[in-house]
């Protein structure tokens, strides 16, 4: 592929609006990202950020009321999960679940043939194993990972640190055209954060456009977003550059909240929603 | 074979004689038969307030729409043997609607004394051998009416007959298929003289729309004798199984025994172990997929008659559609037993709302010092357990599947023979269609 082609994949998110469980959490977000950028979204616990990423990758649970996500000219939203992936897209999961009883190793060929081959129907034959083995070990070994660990079951009794890079493994093989990676700092300490942040920019940077989901700035050290989003009250408030991460790092939300008195308000109503929710 | 022809007119006392008529076995064995008919004779078929077939309705079936085993053109076709399958065989035999069309051993293993072929072969070859053995307390044919059947018109099944000390490298194969409106009446018999070794295959296949089985395996370790033994029910979803299946372990056996249920549209199986002797291992593997409207009901006995044996119970079970599971478990340990170390799980996985399983594990111990734990779950598949897997790029139905192989895997883990794993993880993936939780 040349580097002119990679530069015309785009996902644009248009107007869209995510009910969870009848409740509208997200309230019209617009977003555009171009193969080989990298983006941080930032705001505040609750303020639709995950659902963001869980909308985009298809999670029965989260229906979309309005809107439209384009990966060019194809609306993904009439899609299934799997068929999002075979497109291109990725996402590292903030809390990804366990499958017992199913190696990663025999997870990720399956996935893999599937990605990279998405004209692939059910039953024909995987990537041939001698060739898949020898590209999960050259990506393992670029993640420090002990290869051992592919023969573990998928995310069973993995530690945080473990988990997330198995998300990033996964997401190396899949070679995804666009990844969002949901909070794949949190839970870490500070090295395993960098050793994330370090991996992420080397796997991704220039070949995949990247949404990184954060609180923080520790996984933005090796991936300086083109640009930075923030989040409050279902919609994003504000678009600027890296310098708009590290103040929102240093400085915490207060200001945006003050410019942003609507979005505060909503964010504040669905907060105070949420805890009545759990108190009931 | 014998060609003489049965007249067909049901399980008679007319059709019995003509049966005993055209066949020759040794006077003590068709004394077996007689007893067993008088006891049919007198017994009623099971009914649901019998706590063994209060969940199993055999209202259903009627032993009038079927015939004794009658003999089989030549030409008959069998079905194929997935556990066969690339496997270099040491021996096998076939049986069709219960008359054995197939008998072969490795001359090497016949010239160390191996017995192994037709039961009614063997029985007439080497009837003074068996007779200790043959039709004994496993039968107990008065255990119900289905087992008195099956004493007085067995037909077809094999005997595998391993001298002392002999190691029988590669694995044997028993093959019992069933054509439309067939019987199946087999019957297994596994005698393992002390320090012998040995793995047998034996499978089921076929049925067409319709067809019984009423069948038994009696396994018989002698001390120090190791036995890996699977019994794969692969019937056609339309034959009703009806089994009785028992073990006996001498002092240090070791028996390791694979089931795989994926078939028939009933099964009622009593499959026992009885530890007899000192230091006897038994491993039980059970792996059930149902779908449809089956419905299996596998009772299990783990008796520990003797101290210090171990006896590791694991069955899991997959249902889809409206299918039903019951699992019914007994751990028996009898008076003196000390040292005993039992254990019996049952895990369950729903793939549909409609489909139901009855898991009931049961202790019952009379020694002082023992060790026996048991448990049972049922779970559903987890849908973000599909999403996580979707959002890989597996398809549902791929996604479904790989959930359900991984919930076998503890299970095949414990299998050690290679072929049996993938026969059996083949199988089900075939049956398996996408999960929706409706």
């Amino acid at each position: 592929m040349s580097d002119q082609e990679v530069q015309t994949d785009i996902l644009k998110i248009e107007d869209l609006h995510v009910s969870v469980g009848g409740k509208p959490i997200l309230k019209g977000v617009n977003l555009e990202i171009r193969r080989g950028e990298t983006h941080a979204l930032m705001g505040p616990n609750g303020s639709g950020k995950s659902t963001l990423g869980m909308a985009i990758m298809g999670h029965p649970g989260y229906e979309v009321t309005q809107g439209a996500v384009w990966i060019n000219d194809e609306n993904i939203l009439e899609m299934g999960p799997d068929e999002r992936a075979r497109r291109g897209l990725f996402m590292a999961f903030q809390r990804p679940v366990a499958i017992p009883g199913v190696r990663l190793a025999d997870f990720l060929r399956h996935a893999t043939t599937n990605v990279r081959r998405p004209e692939r129907r059910e039953g024909e034959e995987l990537l041939p194993m001698r060739e898949f083995r020898k590209e999960l070990r050259e990506k393992m070994a670029q993640l420090r990972m002990d290869p051992e660990f592919a023969r573990r079951y998928v995310n069973e009794g993995f530690s945080g640190g473990e988990m997330k890079r198995a998300e990033i493994l996964q997401m190396a093989m899949l070679r995804p055209k666009f990844a969002i990676l949901d909070e794949t700092d949190s839970g870490l300490d500070v090295d395993a954060v960098r050793l994330a942040s370090q991996s992420i920019a080397e796997i991704g940077r220039s070949k995949m456009g990247i949404l990184i989901i954060t609180h923080h700035d520790k996984l933005l050290e090796n991936n300086v977003p083109d640009k930075t989003h923030v989040m409050l009250g279902g919609r994003i408030v504000e678009t600027g550059g890296p310098e708009l991460a590290r103040e929102l790092h240093a400085n915490g939300y207060d200001r945006i909240r003050a410019d942003h008195p609507e979005a505060a308000a909503e964010e504040e109503a669905m907060r105070q929603d949420g805890a009545l929710q759990k108190a009931m | 074979m014998t060609a003489t022809k049965i007249t067909p007119s049901g399980f008679t006392d007319e059709a019995f004689e003509a049966f005993l008529a055209a066949r020759e076995e040794p006077a003590w064995a068709t004394q077996q038969r007689r007893e067993a008919w008088q006891a049919f004779g007198r017994m009623e078929w099971p009914k649901s307030d019998q706590e063994e077939w209060r969940r199993t309705d055999i209202r259903m079936f009627r032993l009038e729409k079927y015939q004794p085993p009658q003999p089989v053109s030549a030409e008959a076709e069998l079905p194929p043997a997935l556990l066969a399958e690339g496997v270099q065989l040491g021996g096998r035999t076939a049986s069709l609607n219960s008359q054995t069309v197939v008998s072969e051993l490795d001359p090497s293993l016949a010239a160390q004394g191996v017995l192994f072929g037709g039961t009614e072969q063997i029985l007439r070859e080497h009837g003074d051998l068996l007779r200790p053995y043959f039709g004994g307390p496993a039968f107990a044919m008065g255990h119900d009416r289905f087992s008195a059947l099956h004493g007085a018109f067995w037909s077809g099944g094999a005997v595998l007959y391993v001298p002392r000390g002999v190691r029988v490298a590669e694995p044997l194969h028993v093959l019992a298929a069933l054509t439309d409106e067939g019987v199946d009446l087999s019957r297994i018999t596994v005698v393992m003289e002390e320090g012998s070794e040995a793995t047998l295959l034996t499978e089921t296949a076929g049925g067409g729309k319709l067809a019984f089985h009423c069948g038994a395996i009696e396994l018989l370790l002698a001390p120090g004798a190791r036995l890996r033994f699977v019994s794969l029910q692969h019937w056609d979803n339309t034959v009703w199984h009806f089994a009785q299946q028992q073990a006996r372990l001498q002092s240090n056996a070791q028996l390791q025994w694979t089931i795989g249920a994926l078939g028939a549209r009933l099964a009622k199986v009593n499959q026992e172990v009885i530890l007899c002797g000192e230091g006897a291992n038994a491993q039980v593997n059970g792996v059930m997929f149902t779908e449809g409207k089956q419905h299996l009901a596998y009772h299990t006995l783990q008796q520990h008659e003797a101290g210090n044996c171990t006896s590791d119970l694991l069955y899991k079970g997959a249902l889809q559609d409206q299918s039903r599971i019951v699992w019914r478990g007994m751990i028996k340990v009898d008076p003196g037993a000390d040292g005993t170390d039992g254990y019996q799980r049952n895990d369950n996985l729903m793939l549909s709302n409609h489909a139901r399983s009855d898991s009931i594990p049961g202790l019952e111990i009379e020694a002082d010092d023992v060790r026996c734990t048991h448990g049972s779950t049922t779970s559903r598949v987890d849908e973000e357990l599909i999403f996580y897997a979707q959002s890989r790029g597996l398809t549902r139905r791929e996604a479904t599947r790989m959930i359900v192989s991984g919930f076998f895997q503890q299970v095949f883990d414990r299998i050690t023979i290679d072929s049996v794993r993938e026969a059996l993880g083949e199988a089900i993936g075939r049956r398996i269609r996408e999960y929706r939780d409706t």
